[in-house]
């Protein structure tokens, strides 16, 4: 495939990302739109580290290159995994406190 | 128009469409649905380029640990469509807008770059062949080259672990 139709994909999904973190208020779902951005970049790092691969593929069929892409998703899935754990914790305890998940509750951190 | 056309069409319909619901559903219980599927859409993507250590490792991580952990808070904090907050309806409009312009700016830099970059003209992705993407290729760089990382990766882990623990305990 060429590759701007993965830019394309991941840059539609990334904006759908944008606008839910911009207009819902339920801090999950934000956090879901969050994941969702996450995934875009994920996608475009894989599809690029084929586009690299496909460079040399052609002359050498067992060369790595753009092997580090691949790399780049694990670690990237790693932290978005360590990031889910503490961000559900918050999620959590702002619920004990407030007995909601709404974030405009979160403008009392102003004073 | 051969299978991985289709298959690339099909996969990009169902991760949009997907998408979309997630941010238009009303109940956050529908909407992490949603959300298993466009991971498992983005894990289809994956096979479709060969990344086949990536796909499972998307499956298992995502739409088996983080989104159960996703399900259980909604429903330990019981929210459905009746708690869900409501937004101004000028404030849902201004995002969208803010969220449209971007697409369009950024749309219209690659619709540029497409004819006249010599980093995008005529590059295409190998669909469905090359080794990269296999578990022996991906584990022997990971432990070589990437192995310090790998190791900070482990204390982040242990970090969050602790971290979210400290969190969510009762005072």
């Amino acid at each position: 495939m060429p590759i701007q139709y993965y830019i394309y994909l991941a840059l539609a999904l990334f904006c759908i990302g944008i606008v839910g973190v911009l207009t819902r208020r339920n801090a999950i779902i934000v956090f879901m739109c969050i994941e969702l951005m996450l995934n875009a970049v994920n996608l475009l790092l894989v599809a690029f580290s084929q586009m690299h691969q496909n460079a040399v593929y052609a002359t050498n069929k067992v060369t790595s290159a753009g092997i580090e892409g691949q790399l780049f998703v694990f670690f990237i899935m790693v932290v978005a995994a360590a990031e889910v754990s503490v961000g559900l914790a918050i999620i959590v305890m702002l619920y004990r406190n407030t007995r909601s998940v709404d974030i405009n509750f979160l403008n009392r951190l102003k004073n | 128009m051969n299978l991985v056309h289709i298959l690339f069409w099909f996969l990009s319909a169902l991760t949009l469409f997907s998408a979309l619901m997630v941010i238009l559903s009303k109940n956050p219980v529908h909407s992490v649905l949603w959300l298993i599927l466009v991971f498992f859409a983005i894990s289809g993507h994956y096979v479709l380029l060969n990344a086949q250590f990536l796909a499972i490792v998307n499956l298992i991580v995502y739409a088996g640990a983080i989104m159960v952990l996703f399900l259980f808070v909604i429903m330990l904090l019981n929210l459905n469509k009746e708690t869900e907050p409501k937004k101004n309806v000028w404030m849902k409009l201004a995002g969208t807008i803010a969220g449209g312009c971007f697409l369009i700016s950024v749309t219209n830099v690659i619709y540029n770059a497409q004819t006249s970059s010599a980093e995008l003209v005529n590059k295409t992705t190998l669909m469905g062949k090359g080794s990269i993407g296999l578990i022996e290729n991906l584990g022997k760089t990971l432990f070589t080259d990437y192995v310090i990382p790998f190791e900070i990766s482990s204390v982040l882990f242990l970090s969050a672990m602790v971290g979210a623990v400290i969190i969510g305990k009762k005072k």
